[in-house]
């Protein structure tokens, strides 16, 4: 008997093989029975274009641009590599700057009460709020679509990250807090090496909640403020009607919010503690 | 008038009972202790201990009475004071010789790191540990937390060790091998403790003095019973000894029968009692047949 594992990637290759084998039937064109109708030939053969493409087209194409990822033929044509790049560089942006205020933040909200229920309202309104309904008053107000769209990913990308934080600091447990006191440790050095190692867990997984959400309101983002990144070349690409490139790229999302999930889990592992 | 090392005076906790009226669950708590004594308080659950215990490590506050350390009211937790918390409360992301190290920078904040790492290692080996050091706690057992837990109280060399009932959760064994090590460590370091016990014997076989309290609500500390035994002690050998019966008949005696009822001097101090007073003390090597009393004992630990 093999193991799991084996077991378990055998079948997902033949998920795989029956999902495409589907695909790849279901989009052939049909036989020309007579050759084409006059309409056709005046149209060029344009209702036979404008099926889904197949599998086959699509991983075509996926070499083709994979085996040149960085290529720059002006703004309408980049390699898909640049932009990823150009996204991940503002979810990264956009997120370090949330984790600047919403750590701090969640720390002062989870030590004190009075901060929290001060806070607690405001949060409340501001989280709900979709990112995108940010962008006309960041456009207005930034006047650059590139920092908009950072400003977008940084408040999607705040409140998980703040809640977490204020919530896993509130629940540490007071037994340590009691060990920090009656070591008479500062405050500064009980929050550092006390309650951050405690609640690291919690934040991290704040952290990685923030992560998924940014990458997902990215693609949105760069679709209305447009110029570069992969939202932008979905878009694109939409408007040139060429399907394989659309499918292709909505694999690459795919796989890179997957990798920046990775990421994350990986940090979510090196703080983790059994108690 | 001579001071005590640690004075205790007219402590009383006082809670709202949660229908507009108060709950007052001890008061007018009045004891000394002596520097390098080992004093056990024992009473009936709900009695307060946990709470003196609190205010003495200045973790909680009392609603009336002050405690003098030193000549120095106690307000607020200090190093000079120790804590072992009956769930061992060590960090669990450190390993144990890091909880240990933990503490002694937090004493010593000017040591180099080798003198740290050395004297942390000291007290893990007088604990028997020194095979764990870095193992987190998750990886230890029970009674391996609670020793570490012990090694980091006593690293910290405190003028006053405060032990919240350490062994509770221990299983008979286990506590039997850790209150040997315990004796040992204050054989050694002769450290002033106060510490909580549901275990007559654990008291007799540690403490000095044993505090005994009436039950809560307004509970008092009644009585404070001498042991007259000579150290060191072992917990193999110690039932050999008449004034060992002495005491743990009037300590049993006390629990089951007057707790309810008995009340300190009329100053507010315990009353002072010494159970085995006269009793000669045997050679160290004769067996001693069994007594009566011992009967009755194993009667009411049944």
């Amino acid at each position: 008997m093999a193991s799991l594992n084996v077991r378990a990637a055998l079948l997902s290759v033949s998920f795989l093989i029956l999902a495409l084998g589907l695909w790849e039937m279901a989009t052939q064109p049909p036989e020309a029975q007579t050759g084409m109708t006059e309409y056709e030939m005046l149209m060029g053969g344009a209702d036979q274009e404008s099926r889904v493409p197949p599998p086959s087209a699509v991983i075509k194409l996926a070499w083709t641009e994979l085996s040149n990822p960085f290529y720059d033929a002006g703004a309408n044509d980049k390699g898909i590599g640049i932009q990823l790049a150009y996204s991940v560089y503002r979810v990264l942006t956009g997120y370090l700057a949330a984790m600047a205020i919403a750590l701090p933040i969640g720390f002062l909200i989870g030590m004190s009460p009075l901060m929290y229920k001060a806070l607690n309202p405001y949060i409340q309104v501001l989280r709900p709020i979709s990112p995108l309904a940010w962008m006309p008053l960041a456009l207005f107000i930034i006047q650059d679509s590139d920092a908009s769209a950072i400003f977008v990913i940084f408040i999607c990308s705040i409140w998980p990250m703040l809640l977490n934080t204020a919530f896993g600091v509130a629940n540490v447990r007071e037994d340590w807090v009691n060990v920090a006191r009656t070591h008479e440790l500062s405050p500064i050095k009980t929050a550092l090496t006390v309650i951050l190692p405690a609640a690291a867990p919690t934040i991290l997984t704040g952290m990685r909640i923030s992560i998924g959400i940014a990458w997902l309101v990215i693609v949105a983002a760069e679709m209305l403020v447009g110029g570069t990144g992969i939202g932008y070349y979905v878009w694109n690409e939409w408007n040139n009607l060429d399907l394989a490139s659309v499918i292709f790229s909505i694999l690459m999302i795919g796989v890179v919010g997957m990798l920046l999930d990775l990421a994350l889990g990986k940090a979510q592992k090196l703080v983790e503690y059994k108690e | 008038m001579s001071k005590s090392f640690l004075e205790v005076d007219g402590l009383s906790k006082v809670y709202p009972d949660g229908q507009g009226g108060e709950l007052t669950v001890f008061e007018d708590i009045r004891f000394a202790l002596e520097k390098g004594e080992f004093v056990c308080i024992i009473g009936h659950s709900g009695c307060g201990k946990s709470t003196i215990l609190n205010v003495l490590a200045g973790l909680d506050e009392a609603s009336a009475g002050n405690v003098v350390m030193n000549g120095k009211e106690v307000k607020g937790p200090g190093l000079e004071r120790g804590v072992v918390f009956q769930n061992y409360s060590l960090l669990p992301w450190k390993t144990a010789l890091n909880n240990i190290v933990f503490a002694v920078q937090a004493r010593w904040p000017k040591w180099s790191k080798e003198k740290v790492k050395e004297h942390s290692e000291r007290y893990l080996k007088m604990v028997g540990l020194d095979h764990a050091l870095n193992r987190k706690p998750s990886q230890l057992s029970g009674g391996m937390r609670q020793r570490v837990s012990i090694a980091r109280a006593f690293a910290t060399q405190p003028e006053l060790l405060l032990l919240d009932e350490p062994f509770g959760a221990l299983d008979a064994l286990t506590r039997g091998v850790i209150q040997d090590e315990l004796v040992k460590i204050w054989e050694e370091t002769r450290q002033t403790v106060f510490m909580i016990t549901h275990d007559v014997d654990e008291a007799i076989l540690l403490s000095d003095r044993i505090f005994l309290m009436s039950n809560g609500t307004n509970a008092r500390i009644a009585e404070s019973v001498k042991v007259d035994i000579p150290h060191p002690r072992a917990r193999a050998t110690i039932f050999q000894n008449p004034a060992y019966h002495k005491t743990r008949d009037y300590l049993v005696d006390f629990l089951v029968n007057r707790s309810g009822s008995a009340l300190p001097e009329k100053d507010g101090s315990p009353k002072v009692v010494e159970p085995a007073k006269g009793v000669a003390q045997p050679e160290p090597a004769a067996a001693e047949p069994e007594t009566e009393s011992e009967t009755a004992a194993r009667a009411v630990n049944a």
